[in-house]
């Protein structure tokens, strides 16, 4: 990894030295603006430490190369942006249904389709959690500055072993694209997770069933365990099956593995929401205004407050449920998009507080001023719902 | 392809002895249907591991989705089972990142040349050193007899009920001119020449593909009027020529023999070269780099 210190680095950059801190040796993609920086860094470090680096012929390959890289016994990642990550859902679903752990980075522009590649959106949030088909149980975080580029990519590789799955680092255009302080701390202050390995001989081995945690141990391919995965539903010896009740208990696990250990998973930043009649809901680059909202909204006599989701997925539900009940009366979720954390944040106050929206379509992050506007007309009860 | 050791006494061994070492038994029973070659190519396969003596435990089974990609759940070893038409790119972050195991690859006609048909020309380009070997039945198998990039032009399918209108794809030609530095095909009805062959794809340092034509009796023969596995096999001798024959006869031979040529499949082994493998290039660039 580099040299600890300070250093002045861009988003996506940061995000590549984060991978390489986390133990990634394996990185494959395909550019796409505004993630190919993160390309870019690795096909130039990989060689230096022994990794290797392959850009493949598309994102349905860059994110099926880097699972068979982890059954290979690699930590590995790709990056990409709206475009491909549509691509990578069929695979990010043979991840999640084969317990692979690997880092998914998705660098969110301006959609649908090709839509605005080299701006920024906040339009994937809600794919991340439903794109894939069937029922899965995600983790997702989300970076608000190059600082978090560097932290959070660790968390993920770390998140992505100790509960195996794919974890995606869901980033902006903004985020992935600014230049800020980063500072890297040394080796031996960075935790490092690595996958549980069978304390069972081969012979005795069931390969997909849990400890108490609800994850199964992993042994990597050529460690003599003849372990089958397969992407159709499996029983704990991972062999195939068609019955109802294997389905049920697999599908389960799968879903609860992240939601009973939400409380270990989850992160979310919370600023001066003590005493606050009105919440904001941000994350990611529009984190930065809506900070800056609550301190003007201060200034003039409102009482706001933020609250910012770090994992988007797991989402801090009991959280939003325990401040709606104790007394804040509006949340004002702002997001580039038409309304998708709002929808979350509505169903979270269970009716015990109103939620309100300040959408933006892409192109650029809220004007602090924006949402202190939308935050004076909400307290004079000029606006009816989130829906106007 | 790494094997235990140098020198190697093949002894005796029988069918059965080949199929209590290899198989993952309570796996068992199959899918397959009777007259399905599919088995016949997992048996030449295994015959071609036992000759070669590689290490199980260093050797890992991929595939795709689709009834010869079922395969590798019956072989006991680690068996990684994908999604339709990815066990290549699959396959390449395997063999990139952990060199040391020996990897292979089974895949159908339609899992190889018509979703995964990408990553399958990639894969020879990049010249991985993984063997892969394709089961051509012409035909979507698993899914109930829908038309395939490789089916003849002019017969039947589910979904090509009128006779098929497109002309086919030769994966084993899109082998060779994509990058593959080994490349053979053969039926089914002949077990030596397969053995003899994988065996060889197993030995080559690169990519390595061969296609097994191979009946899909339920789904093919029965809309194209094939009554039994005989016939099948009929067709295999009289619409193949053996490439070395193919090769004098376009030299050689009459005219009437060279038009003949024009409707028969070669098989044999069609391509072998030797070229720098990815992982051996990774290598070297890391040595490099290093210093
Ligand atoms: C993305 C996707 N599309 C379609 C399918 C359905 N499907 C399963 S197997 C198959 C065809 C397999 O044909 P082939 O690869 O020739 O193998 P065979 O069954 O003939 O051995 C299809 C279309 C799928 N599983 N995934």
């Amino acid at each position: 990894m580099m040299k600890p210190g300070t250093y002045f680095m861009e988003g996506n950059t940061a995000c590549a030295e984060g991978a390489i801190a986390a133990g990634c040796t394996f990185f494959a993609g395909y550019p796409i603006t505004p993630a190919s920086e993160i390309l870019e860094r690795m096909a130039k470090r990989f060689p230096e430490f022994h990794g290797s680096y392959l850009q493949m012929e598309d994102e349905l390959a860059s994110i099926t190369a880097i699972l068979g890289a982890s059954w290979a016994g690699r930590k590995a990642m790709t990056a990409t942006s709206g475009p491909g990550f549509s691509l990578m859902m069929e695979n990010y679903g043979l991840g999640l249904m084969t317990e692979t752990p690997c880092v998914i980075v998705n660098v969110m522009r301006g959609g649908p389709s090709t839509g605005l590649p080299t701006k920024v959106a906040q339009g994937d949030v809600n794919q991340t959690r439903w794109g894939t088909h069937g029922d899965v149980g995600v983790v997702v975080y989300v970076p608000s500055s190059p600082q978090e580029m560097f932290d959070l990519t660790i968390k993920a590789f770390n998140t992505s072993e100790k509960y195996r799955l794919p974890v995606v680092v869901l980033s902006d255009e903004m985020v992935s694209h600014m230049t800020e302080k980063v500072d890297i701390p040394k080796k031996e202050d960075i935790e490092i997770v690595e996958r549980k390995k069978p304390e069972e001989p081969p012979e005795r081995s069931l390969p997909f069933c849990p400890d108490e945690d609800l994850v199964p141990p992993m042994a990597n391919a050529g460690e003599g365990y003849s372990v089958h995965v397969t992407g159709l539903t499996h029983d704990e010896k991972g062999h195939p099956s068609i019955d109802e009740e294997t389905q049920n208990k697999l599908v389960t696990r799968l879903i609860d593995k992240i939601r009973k250990n939400a409380d270990d998973i989850l992160e979310y930043e919370e600023y001066m929401v003590q005493d606050a009649d009105i919440i904001v809901v941000a994350y990611g680059s529009v984190y930065r205004a809506a900070r800056e909202a609550v301190e003007i909204a201060r200034d003039k006599g409102i009482k706001a407050g933020l609250l910012r989701p770090i994992t988007i997925w797991p989402f801090p539900e009991d959280r939003i449920y325990d401040l709606a009940k104790n007394g804040t009366d509006n949340f004002l979720v702002a997001e580039i998009n038409f309304g998708q954390i709002v929808f979350e944040v509505e169903r979270c106050t269970g009716g015990a507080a109103n939620t309100y929206l300040a959408p933006r379509m892409g192109g650029n992050i809220h004007t602090p001023e924006e949402i202190v506007d939308r935050m004076e007309a909400i307290e004079e009860g000029k606006i009816p719902d989130f829906k106007e | 392809m790494e094997k235990k050791e140098e020198k190697r006494e093949v002894e005796m061994i029988s069918a059965k002895e080949i199929r209590d070492k290899y198989l993952r038994h309570d796996m068992m029973p199959h899918i397959f249907c009777t007259g399905c070659g599919i088995g016949n190519v997992l048996d030449y396969t295994l015959w071609a591991l036992e000759k070669e003596g590689l290490d199980m435990d260093k050797t890992v089974f991929l595939s795709g989705i689709g009834c010869s990609s079922r395969l590798p759940g019956y072989i006991d070893v680690d068996s990684l089972h994908t999604t339709h038409g990815r066990a290549l790119a699959f396959a390449t972050g395997v063999k990139i990142t952990n060199p040391e195991l020996n990897v292979i690859v089974f895949t159908g006609d339609g899992d190889c040349m018509g979703i995964g048909g990408n990553h399958f020309i990639h894969a020879c380009r990049r010249n991985i050193d993984i063997t892969v070997i394709a089961v051509n039945n012409y035909i979507y198998g698993m899914t109930g007899g829908q038309v395939a990039p490789t089916t003849p032009e002019g017969d039947y399918a589910t979904t090509a009920p009128y006779g098929n209108l497109e002309p086919a794809f030769d994966m084993s030609e899109m082998a060779i001119s994509s990058g593959a530095t080994y490349v053979a095909r053969w039926g089914v009805k002949r077990p030596n020449q397969p053995i003899n062959s994988i065996q060889e794809a197993l030995q080559n340092k690169g990519m390595s593909f061969v296609e097994m034509m191979s009946p899909c009796t339920t789904a093919y023969s029965r809309q194209n009027r094939m009554g039994s596995i005989e016939e099948f096999w009929d067709w295999y001798d009289n619409k193949t020529i053996l490439a070395e024959d193919h090769e004098r006869i376009k030299q050689y031979g009459s005219e009437e023999e060279k038009e003949e040529l024009k409707d028969k499949i070669k098989v044999g082994v069609l391509h072998k070269e030797e070229k720098k493998s990815l992982s051996e290039r990774i290598q070297e660039l890391i040595e490099e780099v290093q210093v």
